[in-house]
């Protein structure tokens, strides 16, 4: 029987394999940040035990740093012990690391494949549940928690047990201007938070292969939010091209060695999956949610549900709650949602195409009264091409804030952050009661509708705008 | 982790029961970037009491913590296990424990001795008539004993193979896996030389 694209790089991983036990599994690569660190380097410490594969990790400033006066001191004080306890702990167990003001310094998950580190069939992990980013390429990636930081730094490896595996088959074309993003939020709301429970998903089918890169990392980032353990998608021409050249690739012979091996990494057609599931891309509309966790979503062209309107109890009870903290009823057209701030970044689209696909929205166009538009590059690198392309005018022209390279707002641990009542619609991926800031109300949205819903202030997709007069 | 196979150290009597991870140690103490440090936060709510077991001198040196049934229960934190090592306790001895914190304890080298509800009795009352007594715990004999003569207290405690071959062993699930180190080297070798690296020689 064959293998699926999961099995294959597993199996390539196993160090060592005993009956009831975990396998071993090798680790090709760990992204560590200031947040989730320092315990598993304070405990490496009190062990006495080396970092194994120093030439393995890479270490980055992203969940704490600020996004303006980031050549300053940071002002909080838990943040700047966190951020220099990081530099501290790289310096002493010979870590690499791109600070603050580094211009590879940004979010883990853009920096790992920006650089080109992050390749077809590898394992990766982090200290982040939002490391299934990584899977576009098709590597197995999972976020971990810090002992097992702690314990990939000491041996390079981690006892796993062996996940199931599923199919998420997307045939079809995604209509016009609708985004990777609309599709993931779409699959969400149909298979629940909890849907991908203890699966390592393979994304597949003709919409995916249609996708960039960027839009791949969309999909895979979220996978976390239907409960899966990893999301992948099998390497191909797309990925190659985006791979060639990057820094980190492999060059000359070395490339035509890794590209012979990635293209063996698809899965089998006579492999079998635990579970399948098949969607069509012609049903996915731009898709916006209205609740407190990432499945509580729906057609931007339709109203709030009320709770009523679903069949298990658990799920009405959970629409209330959802409503009361929104402060939404039922029945109100999506559209007519008034949105107080605009987020634009994050490790799911906070990427250059991102930032292109905003600007060419909004070009043109003002920033609505009453609202405000925060663009946050999700890399430092992407905030420089972005400049170079003269993005950064077009955010500025509009009346939005272009900022400096983090997490930001997608979850507020620095001081951007939604003040209490405050709604947000957000390119992110997590609108969790107070995610964005403490009594803070999120939307999750596209880029697209992201833009258009700053110009109009209430929640739009482009379709909406009138025209910007030719010029 | 060091090994663990029998310690003698002062008794500390907890006349308390489902003592939860929140009162081992607050919220609020968790922010460090530390493993270490955590000793402040142990009991926080509790230290401000003068008569609290931890502030007379007499259990300055404590080692075996004597608490009551269901100890460790509630949030997953593993900073309850490094506060109580932290402060100097190397044993947790009690009728029942949280199961999370039964793992982080074994993970960590805390040894969670589990005995029947009468013996934690004749322990507090024998460790609050003579302040500063000593406990011994052998993991080999899986014993606790205290005091001399006809009053001396012996009896078995529980603790599951597993962990107590690890903690004899002094092996953390870290140094499991370093005793692989053969495997994990000869996985290692087999690498194919394109697969990226993050520092490069020279
Ligand atoms: S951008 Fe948000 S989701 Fe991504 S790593 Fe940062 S905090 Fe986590």
């Amino acid at each position: 029987m064959g293998k699926t694209l999961a099995e294959k790089v597993w199996d390539e991983h196993v160090v060592r394999s005993v009956d009831g036990e975990p396998d071993l599994l090798f680790i090709d690569l760990h992204l560590i940040h200031e947040v989730t660190s320092p315990q598993a380097f304070d405990g490496l410490r009190l062990a006495g035990r080396p970092v194994r594969r120093p030439d393995l990790t890479l270490a980055t400033e992203d969940h704490n740093v600020p996004t303006v006066d980031w050549d300053k001191p940071i002002a909080d004080p838990v943040s700047r012990t966190q951020v220099e306890t990081l530099r501290t702990n790289c310096e002493e167990f010979g870590v690499r690391l791109h600070p603050l003001g580094d211009v590879e310094q940004g979010i883990v998950h853009v920096v790992g494949p920006q650089l080109g580190l992050t390749q077809p069939g590898m394992t990766i992990v982090c200290g982040d549940s939002h490391t299934a980013t990584h899977g576009a390429f098709g590597a197995i990636a999972f976020g971990i928690g810090t002992s097992e930081v702690e314990h990939v730094l000491a041996t390079q490896t981690l006892p796993q047990a062996r996940p199931r595996t599923m199919s998420v088959t997307v045939d079809g074309d995604l209509p016009e201007g609708v985004t990777a993003k609309d599709l993931i939020l779409y699959l969400i709301t149909q298979t629940g938070t909890g849907g991908g429970q203890g699966y390592i998903v393979e994304y597949r089918g003709d919409a995916i292969r249609a996708l960039s890169m960027e839009g791949r990392m969309t999909v895979c980032n979220m996978s976390i939010e239907w409960g899966a353990k990893a999301g992948m998608i099998a390497p191909d021409e797309t990925t190659f091209a985006y791979l060639e050249d990057r820094p980190e690739a492999p060059k000359g012979a070395e490339w035509d060695a890794a590209l012979e091996h990635w293209r063996s990494l698809a899965t089998d057609d006579d492999a079998v999956f635990d579970k399948e599931i098949a969607i069509d891309a012609a049903d996915v509309t731009p898709w916006v949610t209205w609740g407190t966790n990432p499945g509580q979503g729906a057609p931007l062209g339709g109203t709030i549900p009320a709770p009523g309107d679903f069949d298990e109890e658990i799920d009405r009870v959970a629409a209330e709650n959802a409503l009361r903290y929104m402060a939404l009823d039922a029945g109100t057209p999506l559209r007519d949602v008034h949105v107080d701030t605009v987020f634009v970044g994050s490790c799911t689209n906070g990427r250059l195409e991102d930032l292109r696909l905003a600007a060419e929205v909004i070009k043109g166009h003002k920033v609505a009264d009453g609202t405000r538009m925060l663009v946050v590059p999700g890399s430092a690198r992407v905030r420089l091409e972005a400049e170079a392309e003269g993005l950064d005018l077009v955010f500025k022209e509009a009346g939005a804030e272009w900022r400096g390279a983090g997490c930001s707002m997608c979850l507020g641990m620095n001081p951007d952050t939604l003040s209490p009542g405050e709604r947000s619609a957000s390119t992110s991926n997590r609108n969790f009661e107070g995610r964005q800031g403490k009594g803070g109300r999120t939307h999750l949205v596209s880029v697209p509708v992201a833009a258009a819903t700053a110009v109009r202030g209430t929640l739009s997709s482009p379709a909406d705008l009138r025209p910007v007069a030719a010029r | 982790m060091e090994k663990f196979t029998t310690h003698t150290g002062v008794g500390v009597p907890l006349r308390r029961s489902d003592v939860d991870t929140d009162q081992i140690i607050p919220a609020e103490y968790l922010k460090r970037v530390t493993r270490t440090g955590f000793e402040d936060g142990l009991f926080a709510a509790w230290r401000n009491d003068p008569s609290f077991v931890l502030n007379r001198p007499a259990y300055d040196a404590g080692t075996v913590l004597v608490a009551g049934p269901n100890f460790g229960t509630g949030s997953s934190r593993e900073h309850a296990v490094w506060a109580l090592q932290n402060y100097g306790f190397r044993v947790v001895i009690s009728p029942r424990f949280g199961d999370i914190f039964r793992g982080n304890s074994g993970k960590a080298g805390l040894l969670t001795a589990r005995v029947d509800d009468k013996v934690v009795l004749r322990l507090w009352e024998h460790l609050e008539a003579e302040p500063g007594a000593t406990v011994t715990v052998d993991l080999e004999a899986r014993t606790v004993r205290a005091g001399e003569g006809h009053d001396a207290i012996e009896d078995s405690f529980d603790i599951d193979d597993y962990t107590r071959w690890r903690l004899l062993e002094g092996l953390d699930d870290i140094g499991i896996t370093l005793s692989h180190d053969d495997d994990i080297a000869a996985f290692e070798s087999s690498r194919p030389s394109w697969k990226p690296a993050t520092l490069h020689a020279g």
